[in-house]
């Protein structure tokens, strides 16, 4: 078969047009491959050029702000010191985690390891509805329910307090808690756990001994995961803890983490004033630390998945 | 033996043990699952009417409508925003991406990404988005800010449901004289299209509900419905907020009906879009 | 603009000239100094114990080994006459020339009638002539009688068998000159083996056929050019040990290790 010379020009002048749609699709993709460095660069640099006001000020500076214990704005000179908001961070994660953690991972080795297969069906499903509901919804439990009950349970001055705050943050921690620590489990070959139980080991001692310390990165991961959602939670807080700003350790007081002193005042600030600033200074030290604590998850987990590649 | 079995029966015991502790746990987190939604079916129901969902908030009996429209244009301008880019980076990452430092990094921001507290999104949209580029507190502005927060969920989810889909399927394709591209979109992506929908909507049902980004971005307590891209809009978890905190006349019905509006609509979009998947998978199975 | 008898034309059929084809995989060789003619209209089988690379040669023909990356082609491959890796030849338009059926029959997620459809539309072949196309494909693959009247149903829904069929009828919609087989009964029952076998007798009239197989007794009932590799150690990379007419490779090989490895596996 002869092809005709303007079937042969049709042709190359196709396939030329269709390499060049295909560099392009092709540079396309690739640019948006670097969406995501792109925006967690953007989101650093935003922080911190904004953060820099406060930082630079000399009556401010990143010393004075971390080591100072009031937070007065409108004072001559202004106070930005915000270590009792960091100590309020604290008592209600700490909180949250105290009850989310061994809870968490008890009902995830009772959803990966006991629990028959319809209920585990069932119990997924309900773990992505805990962690479908949006943070306002959960707040607002806190403030009329959780709140007055842990009240009238501990004899508390107030229902909003860091205790009633940890409390639903535990809430919230906990379908990602259980999710990624089932997963791990779950992902525990089913040969280790035959070759336990052959070995006439019951199903408990075969969890303790070898699928627990098999998916422990998983675990620490999960925990690391819930700890970070709790830092960073917002609505939860800024409703239910009751906004004070002494410095306290205190359980059953009330506090004003991180995400609580950004949300509150963030739309009573002039922008680009000090004030603001300041506000981001809070931000960039959450941004920081989740950061970290999402770090060492990710390389945690990283590790886990490795273990079981093959 | 006898000792044997002894230990045997202590392993036993030991084990029911376990078993009912680590149970009584499971079921301690289901039930308060349940006790949430009963609560919420409780005190939301009795606001349900139609004049409450349609109606205008300083009307008497309240409505809800400019939230419902607001929150509806948030995630709509979300998708617009997050679809494009979060599907095409998945592509790049299971498509194009050869394993290498690149690759990792992109994971790893991929993953810091998903971690940064919702605030912290809030400040970065206020300071790039409100002031920066003056789009000023609107809707614009709010869902872009929503949609750097959904991009990490559309990525991993898109990349996910492209790695099930099988190798055969490209190399067939491309032995038969297709392109790269023309294999991902007509072979690729319509395969993996259930997962990736399914994704795509969880991340989006998410951003729907959340409250700390738009605060300073996107919303306003009391506002009309929104005519172009740039002006601010109500939204129901904002809405919800402040009425649940606003000191001077409480309207509890307001905001258990709000806030029951808004998880049946995230948990409607969502069962609906599980459903879709299995009946998907069950038609395609490799 | 291409007419209805030039889209059913048949085109003919190609021959392949190999010239000290070696094949790397990053700094490993896996097959070195290969010299292989195929015939035109000819079914020629590649065989030999597994990890001797007979389908790293075959995956060379159609440059399918360029989208595993980090693959070194060196040598020279001739397609009636035109080096297929000069550096203006786009492996997209060579694979028009070249199809290729694989171990595990891969249909697409889509309707049979898509399916077979798929190549041609990729390559700009008008609506008015994709009926009678398609028609045509899978007439020459011997699935038209089961499945017409269901062109619309889903591939999936098809035998493992007749999906493999399919997979035949969508490479030979492309209209290639050369079809490539690895192993392409290796996941099938013997009924549906027997059917592809059949379906390669008749297609070798029209199309050149390349096939990789591991089943001695299919190479030696349906190819008409045997091809015999090996690979003797870890250390050194597979070679061509001899290739010839089929009777004689399976009756009278030349070579003493083709003798064993064709006695050992009959015997």
């Amino acid at each position: 078969m002869s092809e005709s010379s303007e079937a042969k020009l049709d042709r190359s002048s196709r396939a030329a047009t269709r390499r060049a749609a295909e560099a392009v699709v092709g540079r396309l993709i690739s640019l948006s491959g670097w969406s995501a460095i792109a925006v967690l660069t953007a989101i650093a640099v935003f922080l911190a050029s904004n953060a820099w006001k406060a930082l630079s000020d000399p009556q401010v500076g990143l010393i004075r702000m971390l080591t100072g214990t009031s937070w007065y704005p409108t004072s001559t000179p202004p106070l930005y010191g915000f270590i009792q908001y960091i100590i309020a961070s604290l008592r209600v994660t700490g909180v949250a985690l105290a009850i989310a953690v061994p809870i968490g991972i008890a009902a995830a080795i009772y959803i990966s390891e006991f629990a028959p297969a319809r209920l585990k069906g069932i119990a997924k499903s309900v773990i992505e509805f805990m962690a479908a509901v949006p943070s306002v919804v959960y707040g607002l439990m806190g403030v009329y329910v959780l709140g007055p009950a842990l009240k009238d349970l501990f004899g508390m001055q107030s229902a909003l307090t860091a205790l009633s705050a940890g409390v639903v943050l535990a809430f919230m921690a906990l379908p990602t808690i259980i999710s990624i620590s089932e997963d791990a489990m779950h992902s525990v070959p089913s040969e280790l756990r035959q070759g336990s139980l052959a070995l006439g080991n019951t199903h408990w001692q075969t969890t303790r001994k070898v699928i627990v310390p098999a998916a422990s990165s998983g675990i620490f991961a999960s925990v690391m995961l819930g700890l970070g959602r709790a830092i960073g939670e917002t609505m939860v807080v800024l409703m239910v803890a009751g906004n004070s700003m002494e410095l306290t350790w205190s359980l059953t007081t009330s506090a004003r983490p991180l995400t609580a002193v950004i949300a509150g005042e963030m739309g009573e600030v002039v922008q680009g004033g000090l004030h603001y600033s300041a506000l981001f200074v809070v931000g960039l030290t959450l941004f920081v630390v989740t950061f970290l604590v999402n770090l060492a998850a990710d390389l945690v987990l990283e590790r886990q998945r490795a273990r079981w590649r093959r | 033996m006898s000792v044997q079995r002894n230990r045997v029966r202590q392993a036993r015991a030991v084990e029911a043990a376990m078993k009912l502790v680590t149970g009584a746990c499971a079921a301690a987190v289901m039930l308060s699952a349940a006790g949430l939604l009963g609560y919420l079916l409780v005190r939301g129901l009795p606001a349900m009417s139609w004049s409450f969902l349609t109606g205008m908030p300083l009307k008497d009996p309240p409505g809800i409508w400019p939230a419902i429209v607001g929150t509806f244009w948030l995630t709509v301008g979300t998708a617009a925003f997050a679809l494009p880019v979060g599907i095409a980076a998945g592509i790049y990452l299971s498509e194009y991406a050869k394993r290498g430092r690149l690759t990792r990094l992109i994971r790893l921001s991929i993953a810091n990404m998903a971690g940064v507290p919702s605030i912290v999104y809030g400040l970065f949209g206020a300071a790039l988005f409100v002031m920066l580029l003056r789009f000023g507190l609107s809707l614009l502005s709010g869902s872009l800010t929503l949609a750097c927060l959904t991009l990490p969920v559309i990525i991993t989810s898109t990349e996910e449901a492209l790695r099930q889909v099988p190798q055969d399927l490209r190399q067939a394709s491309l032995a038969l004289g297709a392109t790269r591209w023309r294999t991902i979109s007509k072979v690729v992506l319509p395969a993996a299209a259930p997962g990736i929908v399914t994704g795509s909507i969880l991340g989006l049902s998410r951003a729907a509900g959340e409250t700390a980004p738009v605060m300073f971005t996107a919303v306003f307590f009391l506002t009309g419905l929104p005519k172009s891209p740039f002006d601010k809009v109500m939204a129901l978890p904002y809405h919800i907020y402040i009425m649940a905190t606003q000191p001077v006349r409480p309207q509890p019905l307001v905001v258990w009906g709000s806030a029951l509006v808004l998880v049946a609509g995230v948990s409607i979009v969502n069962v609906a879009a599980a459903a879709w998947r299995s009946r998907a998978r069950k038609k395609v199975r490799w | 603009m291409v007419s209805t008898a030039e889209t059913l034309a048949r085109p003919k059929c190609g021959a392949f000239d190999l010239t000290d084809v070696s094949v790397a995989y990053g700094d490993e060789v896996a097959l070195s100094g290969v010299d292989l003619r195929i015939e035109p209209a000819s079914v020629t089988a590649l065989i030999g114990p597994s990890g001797c690379g007979k389908s790293t040669l075959l995956r060379c023909l159609n440059r399918m080994n360029d989208e595993l990356g980090n693959v070194t082609v060196s040598g020279k491959i001739q397609l009636d006459g035109d080096d297929i890796y000069a550096r203006d030849v786009d492996p997209v338009e060579l694979r028009m020339r070249v199809g290729q059926v694989f171990q595990k029959p891969n249909p697409f997620p889509m309707s049979i009638y898509d399916n077979v459809a798929y190549g041609p539309r990729t390559h700009g072949v008008p609506k008015s002539e994709m009926d009678l196309l398609v028609e045509d494909s899978l007439r020459r693959a011997a699935l038209w009688d089961e499945v017409r009247g269901h062109l619309k149903k889903h591939a999936f829904e098809l035998s493992g068998g007749q999906q493999q069929r399919l997979c035949i009828a969508r490479a030979l919609a492309t209209r290639p000159e050369v079809m490539l087989m690895d192993e392409p009964a290796s996941a099938l029952d013997p009924i549906s083996t027997q059917q592809i076998e059949d379906t390669i007798a008749e297609l070798k009239s029209d199309v050149t056929i390349v096939i990789v197989t591991h089943n001695m007794q299919q190479a030696a009932r349906i190819s008409d050019r045997t091809a015999f590799m090996l690979r003797e150690s870890m250390e050194r990379p597979a070679f061509l040990v001899e290739v010839g007419d089929t009777r004689t490779i399976f009756t009278n090989p030349s070579d003493k290790r083709t003798e064993a490895y064709i006695t050992g596996r009959f015997g």
